[in-house]
């Protein structure tokens, strides 16, 4: 497996430093370890802080234990970072786009990429503060920095130190892969968690994977005024997602002008003078072009390694990560995982909501089923792609019969007047009632917008009541109204 | 060496009345767009059809290779041989000679032309042989049969093509020696097409192989033209597939309320006609359609309203579109940029399968398409093909249909981009559709096809004519 290129250097400004003296201080000293812990949480990302936060709260004693810096993957190198160079991407964009919106293209737009970068380290260092290090000891919680590794099935060693535990959860999160790409490694690349330490916008970037990481890197550096090429090798970008999704994302991307290359596998890398050479394949057509950086954005492996998972009898694999039951408990029964160590679905509201989940399993009797959850997920290209729920060809296969009601963006006024009118909301029910089996949402918001199928499916709503659920004129959100009131009227004529 | 014939619209008599306009698809002079318009107006509905599905068929003769019978993919010079046009022209000689168009024994020499070589050409799979296991490759040189572009043996293609053969197996079916053979050659080409392995042990029959890569690693799945592959590869009398194939394809359809109208969805146009050009689909229903309580063909009609639907919007405000412009498929457009009335600036994209209601859309519109949804919904299809005719009479030239128009992509005098020449999918569909509205011919042909009968029982199909047939044999 190749490993990133060394980290790009991070520019050490006042951002930087506030975050760092948040979030990792080089002067924190480990407490001295008290004699057993009620809770001990390995992994200091969205998913640990959630679970030391619930127990602290609780009146739990809480020793939380992070090897890099608190917030983990999501708040410094994930998702924080990736909205906000994605808004900024998108201004520029819309600046470049102005007279569709009945204004002047500005004169001399410049993109500045230092700017970009130092609002990215701004937002990020303020957003990281509720997770800093003084909050947490406020909170009555043990914060340790290093690299824990358990001992025993109740214990494990951090800097010389052991930490005994009557519960533990584990949420070590998960890191980049790469594809094991000849000359990938030696030509150098970055990951979704190191690209936004870069300092300078590549005149060419490649990003090998079409799935969401890929498409809103591709899309928010194309913006910026990189030259991009996306590589995807299935011939639809998001497999996951339906195909109609899919099918505008090309288009969206294509129009930013993306250069899209589906159905097409990176063979090799190589490198001269000075440029990043990459042999493409598609089907049985060669070709090679030229490019100033790589972005590797395919997926995620758990971290699984170094933690002493053998000595504390935890099962795992190193592709799906730890095992866990539906009440997301580890093969020892003192320790639960929750978030991108041990679920499929690698999302910081999937980390957080399994994080609380495992600590009221483990602490409190509950008895939480994680399949019981309807869990959203979105992509945060322009335009967004949101789900929930079950996909058409999952009712298929499961003999369930589907009925879609579509709403398209362009029939709703404010997608509209905001010239937003790329999408739609499809809505799917079980053919003959109104029960919701699940959504798609393709919009500029559909990460909001899909919120409110969320809370139907779960407060076991029909959509035809959907319909008589007042929404606010002028807003997008009235495309999920007229697809309930879509529903209504079949339903009605249907019994009439 | 064969020939391939590509004589001017003034050698062709058949078709009268209009101007001639240029085949490059240059403007047309201002005296002759008018007299265009004024003739087509005056025209009733039948004279209207009658001219525009015996312009459909001179394509064939004009552009075929008289030793190998490959018919080009289009009128342009260099053309390729489309193997899926070489099964519309076996259709389109089959009505052809129904109608009196043409001698029956010049229409089935044309055809046995292409049989006979399809039968003698390379079937090692090599990557300049005409084809593999029963399939053909996609695209093939007009004089040689060999491979050309590098093109994938195309499964859906190599349907179209039999399909065209079996019609033609259907209607020539006279003692004389030479429609016997015709009818020989064509059960002997649909027998040996391997569909087994065209699945690859996957769930779905693949979209392609190569020689140089294998199978393409993607199937046909979700509702498309391709349930006429299916039929015909469940009704094989030597490599049929298992019935399972069939119900992993319905496996993604799409059941959507769109515009208020329910259907199963798929975007472009031509997904919604070519399997109907061959199958009347008239009352009789698979599983899925059953349950929907539907049929393809009722399916098919609403996509078209959806269609009109969507022009009507006009989400993005291109020129031409409204409730009598309309007709996204799969067509040429113009390339390059635009900025339209939104003000937004669209990237043409060439010869694409446009869709609705989700794209990709950049103004381009297939009056053949429209045209080839007749049998559907006539009473919205002629009022629109006669508005397109009399907004845009350059769409005509060689008094025949081009593929694509564009008014978003206006010339300086405002006029539309056109496609030059013609495409010899669109004459095929249009020519089979018009017939299929007149006097449902090519239906009636294939209604008696024992293959296509099998195929689509056992994909489940029941009721209808199907029953009928069922009832008749029992007696």
């Amino acid at each position: 497996m190749p490993r990133p290129s060394a980290r790009p250097a991070t520019p050490q400004d006042d951002h930087e430093r506030k975050r760092i003296a948040e979030l990792r201080p080089a002067t924190w000293a480990n407490p001295e370890p008290e004699g057993r812990y009620p809770l001990v949480v390995i992994g200091a990302g969205f998913a640990g802080l959630a679970a030391a936060e619930l127990a602290a709260a609780q009146g739990i004693k809480v020793a939380l234990v992070e090897r890099d810096f608190l917030g983990g993957t999501c708040a410094n190198t994930g998702c924080v970072p990736s909205k906000a160079i994605i808004r900024t991407s998108r201004l520029y964009a819309e600046m470049r786009d102005a007279e569709r919106y009945g204004a002047q293209v500005p004169a001399g737009i410049q993109m500045d990429f230092a700017a970009t970068m130092e609002r990215v380290r701004r937002i990020r260092a303020h957003l990281g503060q509720p997770n800093s290090v003084r909050h947490l000891a406020a909170a009555g919680i043990d914060v340790f920095f290093g690299d824990a590794r358990f001992t025993g099935p109740d214990s494990l060693a951090i800097d010389g130190s052991t930490l005994r535990f009557d519960k533990a959860v584990i949420a070590t999160g998960a890191r980049p892969s790469a594809p094991p790409i000849p000359g990938l490694a030696e030509s150098g690349y970055v990951t979704n968690e190191n690209v936004f330490e870069i300092t300078q916008l590549p005149r060419r970037l490649l990003v090998i994977g079409g799935g969401p990481i890929g498409c809103e890197q591709a899309q928010a550096f194309c913006r910026l005024g990189a030259q991009t090429t996306i590589v995807q090798i299935k011939p639809l970008f998001l497999e996951r997602e339906e195909r109609d999704a899919a099918q505008l994302l090309s288009t969206a991307l294509a129009r930013d002008g993306v250069v899209v290359r589906l159905n097409t596998r990176v063979v090799g890398i190589r490198v001269a003078n000075g440029e990043k050479l990459v042999d493409l394949v598609s089907d049985d057509y060669h070709n090679t072009i030229a490019v100033d950086a790589i972005l590797a954005g395919v997926g995620r492996l758990p971290n699984v390694e170094g933690l002493g998972l053998e000595s504390a009898g935890v099962d795992y694999d190193r592709e799906h990560g730890i095992r866990v039951d539906d009440f997301l408990r580890t093969s020892n029964r003192r320790i639960h995982a929750a978030g991108d160590v041990c679920l499929e679905d690698k999302y910081g509201h999937t980390a957080i909501t399994s994080a609380q989940m495992a600590v009221r399993n483990a602490l409190f009797r509950g008895r939480e089923r994680w399949s019981k959850l309807v869990i959203p997920w979105c992509t945060f290209t322009d335009p967004e792609i949101a789900h929930v729920g079950l996909y058409v060809r999952e009712a298929n296969r499961q003999g369930i019969p589907v009925k879609t009601f579509t709403v398209l963006m362009h029939e709703v006024d404010r997608a509209v007047t905001d010239s937003e009118e790329a999408g739609f909301v499809k809505i799917h029910v079980r053919e003959g009632s109104d029960r919701i089996l699940g959504a798609t949402i393709v919009a500029r918001h559909a990460g909001d917008m899909i919120n409110e199928i969320t809370l139907a499916m779960v407060a076991n709503i029909g959509l035809s009541k959907l319909a008589k659920v007042v929404h606010t004129y002028d807003t997008q959100a009235e495309a999920v109204q007229k697809a309930a009131q879509a529903c209504s009227r079949a339903r009605a004529s249907a019994t009439s | 060496m064969g020939t391939v014939h590509r004589k001017s619209a003034r050698d062709m008599r058949s078709v009268t009345h209009l101007p001639t306009t240029p085949v490059d698809g240059s403007a047309v002079r201002s005296r002759d767009r008018a007299s265009t318009v004024t003739a087509i107006a005056g025209w009733s509905d039948e004279t209207l059809l009658e001219n525009l599905e015996r312009a459909a068929f001179e394509y064939f003769p004009l552009n075929t290779d008289s030793r190998t019978g490959l018919v080009a993919d289009t009128s342009r010079e260099h053309s390729p041989c489309s193997i899926a046009v070489v099964g519309f022209a076996f259709a389109a000689w089959s009505v052809a000679a129904a109608r009196g168009w043409v001698e029956r024994s010049d229409a089935v020499r044309h055809i046995l032309a292409a049989l006979r070589f399809f039968r003698d050409s390379d079937q090692g799979g090599g990557t300049l042989a005409t084809g593999f296991k029963g399939f053909y490759y996609h695209f093939l040189d007009m004089r040689t049969g060999a491979r050309v572009w590098r093109s994938e043996l195309s499964m859906v293609d190599t349907a179209l093509l039999i399909a065209g053969a079996l019609t033609a197996r259907m209607y020539f079916d006279a003692p004389s020696p030479d429609e016997t053979e015709l009818r020989e050659l064509a059960e002997t080409l649909y027998r040996r097409i391997d569909w087994r392995w065209a699945q690859d042990r996957a769930a779905t029959i693949r979209m392609g192989w190569k020689p140089e890569s294998g199978f393409l690693h993607y199937g046909w799945e979700g509702y498309t033209e391709a349930v006429v592959m299916y039929a015909l590869a469940l009704g094989s009398p030597t490599h049929l597939i298992k019935q399972d194939c069939y119900q992993a394809w319905t496996s993604t359809y799409q059941w959507e309320n769109l515009y208020g109208r329910d259907f199963l969805y798929a975007g472009p146009l031509f997904e919604h006609q070519f399997s109907h050009a061959w199958i009347d689909f008239r009352g009789i229903r698979d599983r899925f359609m059953r349950e929907k309580r539907s049929d393809y063909f009722e399916n098919s009609r609403t996509a078209v309203y959806i269609q009109r639907e969507y022009a009507r919007r006009n989400p993005h405000e291109f020129a031409g579109y409204d409730e009598n412009g309309w007709g996204l498929s799969a067509c040429e457009g113009p390339t390059g940029s635009v900025v339209g009335a939104s003000g937004a600036a669209w990237q043409g994209f060439g010869y694409a399968a446009r869709g609705v209601p989700y794209g990709p859309d950049d103004g381009t519109l297939s009056v053949p398409a429209v045209l080839a949804s007749l049998p559907f919904a006539p009473e919205i299809v002629l009022p629109a093909l006669r508005n397109l005719l009399a907004r845009y009479p350059e769409v005509l030239s060689e008094h025949r249909l081009s593929t694509g128009i564009n008014p978003t992509w206006a010339d300086p005098h405002g006029r539309a981009w056109v496609s030059p020449g013609h495409y010899g999918l669109d004459q095929g569909i249009v020519l089979m559709m018009i017939e299929n509205h007149r006097n449902e011919s090519i239906w009636r042909w294939m209604r008696a096809c024992p293959y296509l009968r099998r195929g689509l029982e056992r994909a489940g199909f029941g009721g209808g004519w199907l029953r009928r047939a069922a009832d008749e044999e029992d007696r």
